[in-house]
């Protein structure tokens, strides 16, 4: 069993609160041909600049170094993209870095630039990930993607990633999930979920209005994952302000407090030897004494059954945000869906539910923006940006986009940013004649999880909106 | 068209990597046109051949070849993990990171080996020589902390089944490829062509 020190559990500390100012994202799609990367980006920075009434050359005057998150040097063809953003983005001589830790790029982009502001050596950063996986076709970008695995041990069997996944979804699917055909159902109503809010979402790249009926009888990629279970693979940019408190109030009357954690795993699943579940604070050790009997074959952790480097994020950042239970502290997150069961586990190494309970937070409703069972708003929605199942996973940019999400409700200017026609028109993409107003009213504090692969880097951004800050009581 | 003519071969000779024959070949780029023939982009064509050293796994991967699955187990009498047997085949240890004693597996394996959870997918990327479907099965052994990744060459995998390695003696690849699994029972003869029991 695997014992960490008290120096390792510490709870991470800042020097000065950091503040999230502004952010912005391009179109999402599959394909984006008539544009360069850098393109798209600009089009995501001047969306932040906007945002906070600004033009481009005046938001650039406060930024003091930038992060640039972008996964993947060899679907873009170009090592050290990041200085050809950079220089495009006018934004030399500033320091800069690139960060790259798979599908969690986007999250480790935010946590590199909050680390920057909190010690005080910037007082503003810009935040910016992207990513191309367009200029290859599928099968070529599911080697690449592959080549994110282990390259002796993982990569030469079959070059598919989703496979190295799929075998966590099998005994997810077997032991918590027991098989049902009930659990089955569950995980559809995600997919279905997501992709129905996508279709309020302008910039996302698979908005659809289907059934859990659709879901089921799409064609089975690796049983009892489905097409429709599965996440996009996209081409865009987003981009995120962090700054000082000073700063932030010069820039804008509303920024918001933002906390970044993380966690890693073990790039192969349970290569290491077994540990005690790290507890939230909403868990007990007693809760899980009996997990391997309730549920036989789920008391192996961190296994194949859960993501520790999730749990570890969550463990550290809802300590530094003072969250004592997500589920009545927060008031809206955006997971990475990038399987339909991957999203339930997250439920439960992030504390939504306990281990083995994670469809529940489904079954209950409480997941929706308005809980279809009651009619009245969903306790914690989910991923009304459509997710990675709906909206996109262009994997630099994906953590970004969920944290300005989540933000956009916090601000109370969700509807401002997806109902706008011109933009709609912009994205050359038809607004529904029934789009809906997804603004959570009265959002306070949000989540979003950005993951890496089979769960080897996740991190947890949580922002809170000033006047709702919670006591850490830790 | 397959240019393997003269594809670069490499050997170490007092250290050094020598490498003979091409590693590289030169394909002429082909402009991108929309239907309106405006010109849109350019393909990058590129065949690059890359060396990569086994380092101390190098025992792992030649062993498989030759029939024999090789685990490491930490003995550091400090370590916290000290008897943690590791496989896959790790050459220090991830606690104490003092270097792991080699152990020979192959028996555990035939003995204890089972299937901890699998998947079957149709689905490969490029450059995949597995015959589909591919039946990821990993493996679970008595007396081992870490369980492997590997792919099941006989019948239809399930959680908890018996499975035993074979291995790839003949022409073997020298890579993770060289080391499958057979429900265990199963008949020399039904084995894929160049693998044996070891
Ligand atoms: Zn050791």
């Amino acid at each position: 069993m695997i014992t960490f020190s008290e120096k390792q559990l510490k709870i991470p500390s800042m020097s000065r609160p950091v503040f999230l100012v502004t952010g912005g994202m391009s179109k999402f799609d599959r394909a984006i041909p008539e544009k360069k990367t850098e393109e798209l980006v600009i089009d995501a920075f001047t969306e932040a600049a906007r945002f906070i009434g600004k033009t481009p050359a005046e938001l650039k005057q406060y930024i003091h170094s930038a992060y640039y998150g972008h996964f993947a040097d060899h679907f873009g063809d170009q090592l050290l993209g990041e200085a050809v953003i950079h220089d495009r983005l006018g934004l030399d001589p500033l320091g800069n870095v690139g960060i790259k830790t798979g599908g969690a790029t986007g999250g480790s982009t935010l946590w590199e630039a909050f680390k920057t502001v909190a010690s005080g050596y910037s007082d503003c950063v810009l935040a910016m990930g992207w990513e191309r996986m367009d200029e290859v076709p599928t099968d070529e970008g599911n080697h690449y993607i592959a080549s994110a695995a282990d390259k002796d041990w993982e990569t030469p069997l079959g070059h598919i990633y989703t496979g190295y996944y799929a075998v966590m979804a099998q005994k997810y699917w077997q032991v918590f999930g027991k098989s049902e055909d009930s659990f089955r159902v569950t995980m559809a109503e995600i997919a279905v979920k997501n992709r129905g809010y996508a279709r309020m979402n302008p910039h996302a790249q698979g908005p659809k209005k289907i059934t859990v009926d659709d879901v089921l009888s799409s064609p089975v990629v690796a049983y009892p994952l489905r097409a429709l279970d599965c996440c996009l693979m996209s081409v865009g940019a987003a981009c995120a302000i962090l700054c000082d408190e000073k700063t932030a109030y010069e820039l804008t009357d509303n920024p918001l407090l933002v906390y970044v954690a993380a966690g890693s795993h073990t790039l192969r699943v349970a290569d290491r030897r077994n540990m005690a579940i790290p507890l939230l604070p909403n868990e007990t050790a007693e809760q899980y004494k009996d997990l391997g009997e309730r549920f036989p074959g789920g008391d192996r952790y961190p296994g194949f059954t859960g993501f520790l480097a999730a749990r570890m994020a969550a463990y550290y950042g809802y300590r530094m945000a003072g969250v004592t239970d997500p589920t009545e502290d927060l008031d809206l997150v955006e997971l990475h869906d990038a399987f339909t069961i991957s999203d339930i586990q997250t439920y439960e190494d992030i504390g939504i539910r306990p281990y083995g309970e994670g469809r529940t937070y489904v079954e209950s409703g409480d997941c929706y923006h308005t809980n279809p069972h009651t009619g009245k708003p969903g306790k914690l929605p989910a991923n009304l940006s459509g997710g990675l199942l709906g909206n996109m996973h262009a994997v630099g940019a994906t953590g970004i986009m969920q944290a300005i999400e989540v933000a956009q409700h916090i601000w109370g200017r969700w509807a401002e940013m997806h109902a706008d026609p011109k933009k709609w028109e912009a994205f050359g993409r038809q607004k529904p004649e029934d789009w809906t107003d997804l603004q959570v009213k009265g959002a306070r504090r949000g989540l979003a999880i950005s993951h890496a692969g089979v769960g080897s880097h996740v991190t947890a951004t949580i922002i809170v909106h000033p006047d709702h800050q919670l006591e850490r009581r830790f | 068209m397959r240019c393997t003519e003269d594809r670069g071969t490499v050997k170490v000779i007092n250290g050094r990597y020598r490498p003979t024959g091409k590693f590289h070949y030169i394909y002429e780029h082909s402009p991108i046109f929309d239907e309106n023939g405006k010109l849109m982009g350019i393909t990058n064509p590129r065949d690059v051949t890359h060396i990569h050293a086994y380092g101390g796994e190098a025992q792992f991967f030649e062993s498989l070849g030759k029939g024999k699955l090789l685990g490491t187990r930490c003995d550091n009498p400090h370590c916290e993990a000290e008897g943690s047997i590791f496989m896959p085949f790790r050459i220090h240890c991830p606690d104490c990171l003092a270097k792991n004693t080699v152990v020979d597996l192959t028996e555990t394996a035939r003995k204890s080996a089972t299937v901890h959870t699998f998947m079957i997918t149709e689905r490969t990327g490029a450059f995949n020589t597995l015959p589909t479907p591919i039946k990821f099965v990993n493996v679970e052994f008595e007396g081992v902390c870490t369980i492997l990744m590997g792919y099941l060459s006989v019948g239809e995998p399930e959680i908890g089944m018996r499975v035993v390695p074979i291995f790839k003696t003949q022409n073997p690849t020298f890579t993770i490829l060289d080391l499958s699994w057979v429900p265990a029972g199963t008949k020399e003869a039904d084995l894929p062509e160049g693998f044996t029991f070891g």
